[in-house]
């Protein structure tokens, strides 16, 4: 009997090990049309003419692009990067046949959102999300467009909202993430192809979540893509974005802007499940995701909370922010960063106070595991006018074996007497007596292992959507195999 | 059921089992009483299989078959349950969640269909209310600012729904108090069958009296140094150990 029991078991560790894969790892095979390799002026007018841009937009581009030259890459992160040549990528791929709605899309194209989870097709669509789907550089199809446009809500790719709202666009792009604010924020200014445009009027709460798939497919190329979303007096939005990327053995950058602006009263939740490829069990291969990501509560009362699941990247660089210019605004950051392998991150939040009586709020858990190096890095900053304002900082690390690392590096700079500010730290290994007690209960290894750094982030998880959460759940028990034993 | 043959077992080069020989048939329940320091707990924890011991001698058959091997979910997706004395805490996970995990993990090595979340919390809830405690700490992250005795409970809990043939309860009655000690024995005794067996291991003779074993052995110094029948256990009571250590 135990005989059968064993072999049981061995199965279950197959198909164990065969989920481990990384899923999304698959490329398309489709007619794609790909700049040649490297970035001058010239690719940057074409990528404007390529998308019909006004004169200003192009201007835009090319004094960001002035800016990024005169930058010098970021050293100051606890990350090991390859030199990246810039000349040696592309930066602007698209299918061949840009659709002009669902039934010209590229059967293959809509199958590979099949098998991601995000079905395209009118009959198939999620209930409750919307969806913008970008494919390498340009957004192939946003559903419930019409639907949520009757109630004034815009959602749409980047580029149509060029065209089609170009004076909202003209007025917010860039002021809360200034074309040379940083060299990665430079670069995308430069050559960013598409990306997502919300806009939220007056006392409108969006009644189902918006979100953005980003999929990198072509080889060699970098992923750019732009998203800003405004959330007008007294209106609020849910918006997620989730990404993959098929696997290879070259890194790939994907270097995204998201501004965000919020008007009195307003909410904007801004989730992310990031699932880029993290490169494989040596550290080859894998996305450097250095992304750049701001919110400014402009309004009184306004709200901005970042959630943020990071699981892929060989590399990530990434510190979603919050200004709190109006009085009473409220920032929030929740953040799960999971290494593995020889993945790195160094991400975190900066909390800007600058209104009266505002309040921030950061959650970080960062898991490292492998040979995984997870860094927390954010700065509270409160000004001279922020009157009473509050921070509520927690950082948790939770380590797997012995040759990862934790690291944390809070910033403090307070000008005005009157902050309160709270901060609590906390570095744990997962017990081995949490998972023989798991294990006695019947549970295997990494059954335990991901039961209970699942608890670990549930603070986190928490603040996601539920499908998300689930999904968030179940992605990281898969980013923890092969970690124990 | 189970037989632990001349067993000897070293942590950090120091022996603690020295040649411990029992044998528990089906339907009988054996208490272990000792002086602490013993082994009374690590005879439990090498039972269930827990790693950082040596076995340097001996075995353990479980229906007739050596579990040295065997991994510590294998063992207990055969029905070796262990009430721990020191409970673990999980933070953020609920003791439903937990509950569920474990019996869906048991379930599926014997080929069962997973239970549903409203399956589960039915039977749950059903043994929640025999062992007369609040069912919010079904809600509750798993033994996390639990009460020790509510910790305790919460381990019969989980042994009435895991349902396992040989449960080895460590000092389950410590730190309970005398209506809880008396809903924790009407568990254990609802629980009791001709094909079920347990270990009951105990400081007190009052437990005895609930739970009344078959057998009662004393351990000292890592050997059982006398058996005999719940007589025993008052004897112990009134005479402490020192007339058994050699
Ligand atoms: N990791 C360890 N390293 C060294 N010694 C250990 C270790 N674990 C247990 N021991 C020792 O083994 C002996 C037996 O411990 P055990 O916990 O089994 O005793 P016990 O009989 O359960 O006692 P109590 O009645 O106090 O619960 C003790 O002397 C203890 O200090
Ligand atoms: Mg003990």
């Amino acid at each position: 009997m135990r005989e059968e029991l064993k072999i049981d078991n061995d199965q279950a560790t197959k198909e164990m090990l065969e989920k481990e894969e990384y899923k999304y790892g698959f490329v398309t095979d489709v007619d794609q049309e790909i700049f040649p390799q490297g970035l001058n002026e010239e690719v940057i007018k074409q990528i404007s003419a390529k998308k019909e841009e006004p004169k200003w937009l192009l201007d835009f581009r090319l004094n960001a692009y002035k800016k990024w030259l005169k930058m010098k890459d970021p050293d100051w992160a606890k990350l090991n990067i390859d030199k990246i040549d810039y000349n040696k990528m592309s930066y602007f791929a698209s299918p061949k046949e840009s659709p002009k709605s669902l039934d010209e899309i590229d059967p293959e194209i809509l199958e590979t959102y099949d098998k991601l989870g995000i079905p395209l097709e009118e009959q198939k669509m999620l209930e409750g999300v919307a969806v913008d789907a970008v494919f390498d550089s340009v957004s192939l199809v946003t559903t419930f467009k019409d639907k949520l446009a009757e109630l004034g809500i815009i959602f749409c790719s980047f580029s149509e909202a060029v065209k089609e709202h170009e004076d909202i666009v003209k007025k917010y792009l860039g002021k809360v993430i200034p074309a040379g604010d940083n060299y990665f924020a430079a670069l995308n200014a430069a050559v960013f192809t598409d990306g997502s445009f919300v806009y939220v009027p007056k006392g409108v709460r969006c009644p189902m979540e918006l979100s953005t798939y980003f999929r990198i497919n072509a080889e060699n190329t970098g992923q750019f893509e732009r998203t800003l979303i405004i959330a007008d007096e007294g209106s609020y939005v849910s918006y997620l974005e989730g990404c993959t990327a098929p696997k290879r053995s070259e890194s790939q950058l994907h270097a995204a802007c998201v501004e965000l602006l919020a008007h009195d009263d307003a909410t904007i939740k801004y989730s992310t499940i990031q699932n880029w490829y993290p490169g494989d069990k040596n550290g080859k291969g894998g996305i450097y995701n250095f992304v750049t990501k701001r919110g400014n509560c402009v309004g009184k009362n306004s709200r901005i909370s970042w959630t943020q699941v990071e699981t892929g990247s060989s590399i990530t660089w990434k510190y979603p922010s919050c200004i709190l210019t109006g009085d009473n605004s409220v920032g929030e950051f929740y953040s799960v960063a999971l290494t593995n392998n020889w993945q790195q991150a160094d991400t975190g939040t900066k909390m800007i106070h600058l209104g009266k009586n505002t309040k921030s709020t950061i959650v970080s858990k960062g898991i490292s595991a492998g040979q995984g190096q997870n860094t927390y890095r954010g700065l509270v900053k409160v000004n001279e006018n922020a009157v009473n304002a509050r921070n509520y900082t927690q950082c948790d690390s939770i380590l797997i074996g012995d040759k990862c690392g934790a690291h944390t590096f809070p910033y403090i700079e307070i000008k005005n007497p009157t902050a309160q500010l709270e901060h609590e730290a906390t570095t744990s290994k997962v017990g081995e007596d949490q998972i023989f007690y798991c294990q006695q209960r019947g549970m295997n290894e990494e059954d335990a292992l991901s039961l209970i750094v699942n608890g670990f982030c549930k603070e986190v998880f928490k603040e996601l959507p539920f499908e998300f959460a689930v999904e968030a759940e179940r992605l990281l028990s898969v980013s923890l195999e092969g970690s124990v034993g | 059921m189970l037989e632990i043959v001349d067993l000897h077992a070293k942590i950090e080069d120091k022996e603690i089992l020295k040649g411990l020989s029992l044998k528990i048939n089906e339907g009988e329940v054996h208490s272990i009483m000792g002086p602490n320091g013993s082994g009374k707990s690590t005879l439990a924890s090498i039972l269930a299989g827990k790693e950082d011991y040596d076995i340097t001698d001996g075995d353990i058959l479980f229906n007739g078959e050596s579990i040295l091997e065997m991994a510590p979910e294998e063992r207990a997706q055969e029905g070796i349950f262990l009430a721990f004395q020191y409970p673990i805490e999980i933070p953020g996970v609920t003791n439903s969640y937990f509950l569920r995990e474990a019996l869906n993990s048991i379930r599926k090595s014997k080929g069962e269909n997973p239970l549903k979340p409203v399956e589960f919390v039915k039977i749950a809830k059903e043994k929640i209310k025999n062992l007369k405690m609040d069912e919010s700490l079904l809600n509750r992250s798993l033994n996390e600012g639990f009460s020790g005795g509510e910790k305790k409970r919460n381990e019969i809990l989980q042994m009435s729904i895991l349902d396992p043939c040989m449960s080895i309860l460590d000092e389950t009655d410590s730190g309970l108090d005398i209506d809880a000690l008396q809903i924790v024995a009407n568990g254990v005794n609802s629980h009791r069958s001709p094909d079920k067996s347990f270990l009951v291991i105990t400081h007190y003779q009052r437990l005895l009296n609930y739970i009344v074993p078959d057998f009662v052995h004393v351990l000292v110094g890592g050997k059982i140094v006398k058996s005999g029948d719940k007589s025993l256990a008052l004897e112990l009571e009134s005479k402490g150990y020192s007339w058994l250590e050699s």
